[in-house]
Formats: C-alpha cells, structure tokens, sequence
C-alpha cells in the first residue's frame, strides 16, 4: 500500500514548486500545474513502472507523453522529485539556456522528456506511435498520455481517438484533464465538449471517470481500474475531473491563472497554504 | 561531351517503392505508414511482404506524423507515403514539433510533388515544399532525378539518422543514372564537365538540363551539368568550384523560384561568390491541369527552358 500522506506531502511541495517556478520569470502557466499535481505525483510515483536511468526509447519501461506542454512546471517539478534531474535546475525554468524550456522539448536532452510539446492536439498521435512500437518489439509496458479538455478541439485528436480504436491500441491509457476552462474562459462558452464520455465510448474506447481528479486515493484507484483495462483489444481514456488552480484559494475555479504568474503578494499567500514539506529547491 | 542513355522510362515513385522493398529485406526496423494512397506511392509490395510492419492511417495525415514520431521512440525507423502536398504542407506544424524540433529518425516520404501530377489540378500539385521543408532545422531535403536513384536514395536515408524530407514524381521519366549506384546525402553529382556555363538541376529538371547542354553542345556552349539530389544540406563545394571556371549558373527545379533550390545557390553564391545567376523555376504561381509534358511546357521547366536561360546569363558574365 502506497503511503498517501508521503504522496500529499510531495503533492504540496510540488505546488510549492510551480508557484515559485511561474513567479521567479513572471511567467508560465500555474493553473493546470496545480490543477494536475496530484495525477504526475500518483502517476510518477505509483503508477507508472520505469527503469532507474533514463534512455529515448524507453524499452521495458512503461513512458509517459504530455500533449499540453504548456503545464511544464508541474511536469518539470515531478520530474525533478522524481529523480531525472537535480531539483537545483529547477531554477532555471525559463531561462536562457535552460534545459527548462516554456514548453517541454527533447532539443535540450532534458532525462524525462521523449517529445516536445506545446503546440496543442499531437501528443495522442505520438503515444499512439509509442505504443505501435511497444507491441513490435514485444514489450508488455504501458504508454500514458494527457491531454487537456479545450486541446481535444484540436481535430488531429479525432484522427488519433479513431486510430486507436480501429486498430485495438489497448496498450494505451490517455488521460484528460477535464477542468472546463482554456484561455478565453469556460470550455461551456468558447467551445462545448459535450459528453466527453459518451463522444470516446462511441468512438470504441473504455471510459474511466475520476471524479474527484485531485485526490490522490480516487487517482489510484481509477488508475489502478484503467490499468486493469489494458490488453483488451481497446484503448483506454480517462476523464480526470479537476480543479484548475487547486490548492491555491484565489486561483481555483477560474480561467484568470491560465498563464498567468502571481505577483510577491500573491506567491507569499499561495505558498503560505501549501507550507513547505520535503524542502525547497 | 559526356552523354547519357535512357534505359527506359519510369517513373520516380516505382523507385522508391522498390527501394522499400529491398528495406523491408534488409532492416527489420523499417516500418512503413500511408494515408490512403499505398497503390500511389507504390508501398503495395512492403505491405504484402511485411503486414505487421506496415500500417494503413486512413486520410489523416496529422496522425500519421505524429504516429511516425512516436514509433521511433524505441527505435522504428518509419517512412511515411502520401503526395507532397499532403505530406508538408497540410502537416507543417506536426512535422516543426514532433519531428524536427523532437529530432525524431523520420523519412518523409512524398510522391507526386510539383506540376508533374498533372490532371489533378493545383490543389494537388505543390511548387512550395522545398521551401517548406528545408527552412527547418536539422531536416535534410532529397530530390530525386529518376527511378534508379530515387532507389538508392530511399535506401540511403534508412542509414542516415535524423528527420528527411524525400521528394519525387509520379511521370514516367528518363531513367539513366547507374543501376544500383551509389547515393551519398549532400554529395551533388557531376554529370557533364563544362566551361561555359553551370546548370544545377534538381528532379525531374536534371534530364531537361542534359538535353538541353546535348543542343547547347551543337551550338559551341560548354555546359556543366551538376545533380543536385540534396538541396539541404547543400554541395557549396561542387556549385563554387563549379562557377569558379564557368563565371555564370543557372538553376533548373520543379519548385517556385521563392524557396527552392535557386535560392539556396543564390544564398551561396552572394555570400562567397557573386557569380550571374539564373532561375528556371515556376514564377509564384499555383499549377493546373494539363498533362506532364504541356505543363512543364506552359511553367518554363524543360530543356527549352533550361537552354534559353543559359543564353542569358551568358550575357550577364
């Protein structure tokens, strides 16, 4: 049994870390970081097997793709607390010559990164892509991917869900991150998704819906389900219902943090809810 | 002057595909994608003879780059097939980030570029893929002259890591390049040696530039014909030593002279050697119906064409 106050305690701490990263450039984006914390810390931490060490093709080792590159910090902090690379580098989120690029990219050699990420609607594409390639070489590991709700608006997403299904990808577990909100406000107002469960249904995959996608023990065990739907000739979505900004009082509910770094103030206050746990970078 | 035989006309296309084939054989990697145009692209043997590594994407191209992108995580090396068109321009944005910014070992593999498509029309008929294709970093852009190289070609970027860009036709052309000869990525190949003039030719534009240096020959004009296969990355070597004897170039490519192959000579040359130049190439124009031989007619792109250029820049010397 995984120790949930351990995972919770490294979920504060990594919301620590996306406040601090955003507010030292002025920049980034901290609301789907945090609205997302506790899926990378249960995916990097329970989840996912993979190998000490980290090489691009990932063999024997389950991998992992980000599809909306622009919650880098969150990833970057996982990663980081993961044990991919020092925690120092951190600091260097959006610096010049940073391996912490604004979007992830492989350009730098980051140890973690398999794909850049950024411009929105590839990533299913390129897991489903990982995934071909796991079943050719005969490895029996899973490929996990995320994917914000306002990116499934991007068609390439339609020709990837179509894809898998017609050609039984079922080593597959792509995540969304059904927080309702993109940049312009409400998915509601800019684009409705609809029913998100019955649209991925009808497009033959299995659903699994996390209700309450930021709580670690719901993660496990709608994880743990979508795992035990694999090698069922069918892919495999999960609905993780979020909260954009959450553990932050003032940046929760809204669309207003998208891309937007607190000022001193700000930070001060958000840092004072997730008081410091396994230590700062 | 040296001259040149055509065993036979073929198309470029039947030379990728048998180069696909022979991959199939010979590297267990390989894997071959297609966006609904198989029999197109002359993928059918590969498929047949490897199903498991051949995957039919249906007409999504953007899902078909991406797919290619992932397989080779875990080492694949995927060639994908479908028109020009379709393989650059509808997917530029899939091709800048999961491919060349990612760095990814994949072969772009497209078939029916330029006004040599023919009937169809302009909307398949791309004259900016080059451009396209060679503005991005760390992408090498092959462009093949015939069947027989085209082969060599498809087997040679199996060897080479890194994204490429591998362009040619759907006509049956003049093939006379070595059966089975070698095909070195960047290395430009001198076909005639000459002092007058230097004609670069890329594609299909290679066979119309040595007719047109046989007729410039009877008319006491010496010209250097040069096959330039890769546009990027460029043979500077062999263009500079090149117009180092002639003191004047032309450059002959099925492309828009807005981003092709001229402009990475002209590039070339303004930088190290301000040498007169001439372009035969579409003029910022679309395509449109007609067969091969009216429209590379029509768009200036044939031995006429190449001949009437040196003409003129002969002048300029």
């Amino acid at each position: 049994m995984p120790d949930i106050q351990e995972l919770k305690d490294l979920t504060t701490q990594v919301r620590r870390d996306i406040l601090r990263m955003v507010h030292k450039v002025n920049s980034g984006h901290p609301g789907g970081s945090l609205g997302c914390a506790e899926f990378f810390v249960s995916l990097y931490q329970e989840i996912m097997e993979t190998k000490d060490g980290f090489d691009m093709n990932g063999k024997g080792e389950d991998l992992f793709f980000l599809s909306n590159g622009h919650i880098s910090p969150v990833y970057y902090s996982v990663l980081a607390r993961s044990g991919f690379f020092p925690i120092e580098e951190l600091n260097t989120f959006r610096l010049i010559n940073s391996r912490l690029q604004g979007h992830p990219t492989t350009h730098e050699g980051l140890p973690g990164i398999r794909i850049a990420s950024g411009s929105l609607g590839q990533g299913m594409s390129v897991a489903i892509g990982a995934a071909e390639t796991k079943k050719l070489n005969n490895d029996d590991h899973i490929i996990y991917s995320l994917h914000g709700d306002g990116e499934l608006q991007e068609g390439q997403n339609w020709e990837a869900i179509m894809y898998a299904s017609g050609n039984n990808i079922d080593n597959l577990i792509s995540t969304i991150d059904v927080n309702g909100q993109q940049i312009d406000g409400s998915t509601k107002t800019v684009l409705p998704l609809g029913d998100l469960s019955a649209k991925f249904e009808a497009f033959g995959w299995s659903v699994v819906t996390i209700e309450n996608g930021n709580d670690i023990e719901s993660i496990l065990k709608g994880m743990t389900k979508a795992k035990s739907l694999t090698g069922n000739n069918k892919p495999v979505c999960v609905l993780l219902q979020t909260v954009m900004g959450n553990g932050v009082d003032f940046m929760m509910h809204t669309h207003a943090w998208h891309g937007k770094a607190p000022n001193d103030e700000q930070l001060a206050e958000g840092l004072s809810q997730n008081p410091e746990t396994l230590g700062d970078y | 002057m040296k001259t040149y035989t055509n065993t036979g006309n073929k198309d470029t296309r039947s030379g990728f595909g048998a180069g696909l084939t022979e991959l199939g054989k010979s590297n267990e990697n390989v894997v071959a994608l297609c966006a609904d145009l198989t029999g197109s692209l002359k993928m059918d043997d590969f498929k047949a003879n490897h199903p498991e590594r051949f995957f039919q994407i249906g007409i999504a191209e953007a899902n078909m780059i991406g797919i290619a992108a992932g397989m080779t995580i875990g080492g694949k090396i995927p060639f994908t097939g479908t028109f020009a068109n379709f393989s650059t321009g509808r997917v530029y944005d899939q091709i800048r980030q999961s491919v060349a910014y990612s760095g990814k070992n994949v072969k772009i593999c497209a078939s029916h570029a330029g006004v040599t498509l023919g009937e169809d029309g302009a909307t398949h008929q791309i004259l900016e893929d080059i451009g396209l294709m060679k503005m991005l970093p760390g992408m090498t852009v092959i462009n093949t002259c015939d069947y027989n190289q085209t082969k060599a070609a498809t087997l040679a970027i199996a060897e080479h890591e890194g994204p490429v860009y591998l362009r040619f036709g759907r006509p049956k052309v003049a093939n006379f390049t070595p059966e089975n000869g070698e095909f070195k990525i960047g290395k430009a190949v001198k076909l005639t040696e000459g002092t007058d003039v230097t004609i670069v030719a890329t594609g299909h534009l290679v066979w119309e530039a040595l007719e047109a240096a046989i007729s410039l020959n009877e008319n006491g004009i010496s010209a250097e014909v040069i096959n330039i296969h890769t546009i990027k990355p460029l043979d500077e070597k062999a263009i500079l030593d090149s117009v180092s004897k002639t003191k004047c170039i032309v450059t002959a490519e099925e492309h828009n002279y807005l981003g092709g192959l001229g402009e990475s000579v002209a590039r070339v040359l303004s930088t190290k050697q301000p040498t007169p130049q001439e372009f035969v190439a579409t003029q910022d124009t679309f395509g449109e119906s007609g067969t091969p031989a009216q429209l590379m007619d029509k768009y200036g792109l044939n031995a006429a064409a190449v001949e009437n250029a040196v003409k003129t820049v002969m002048k300029r010397k």
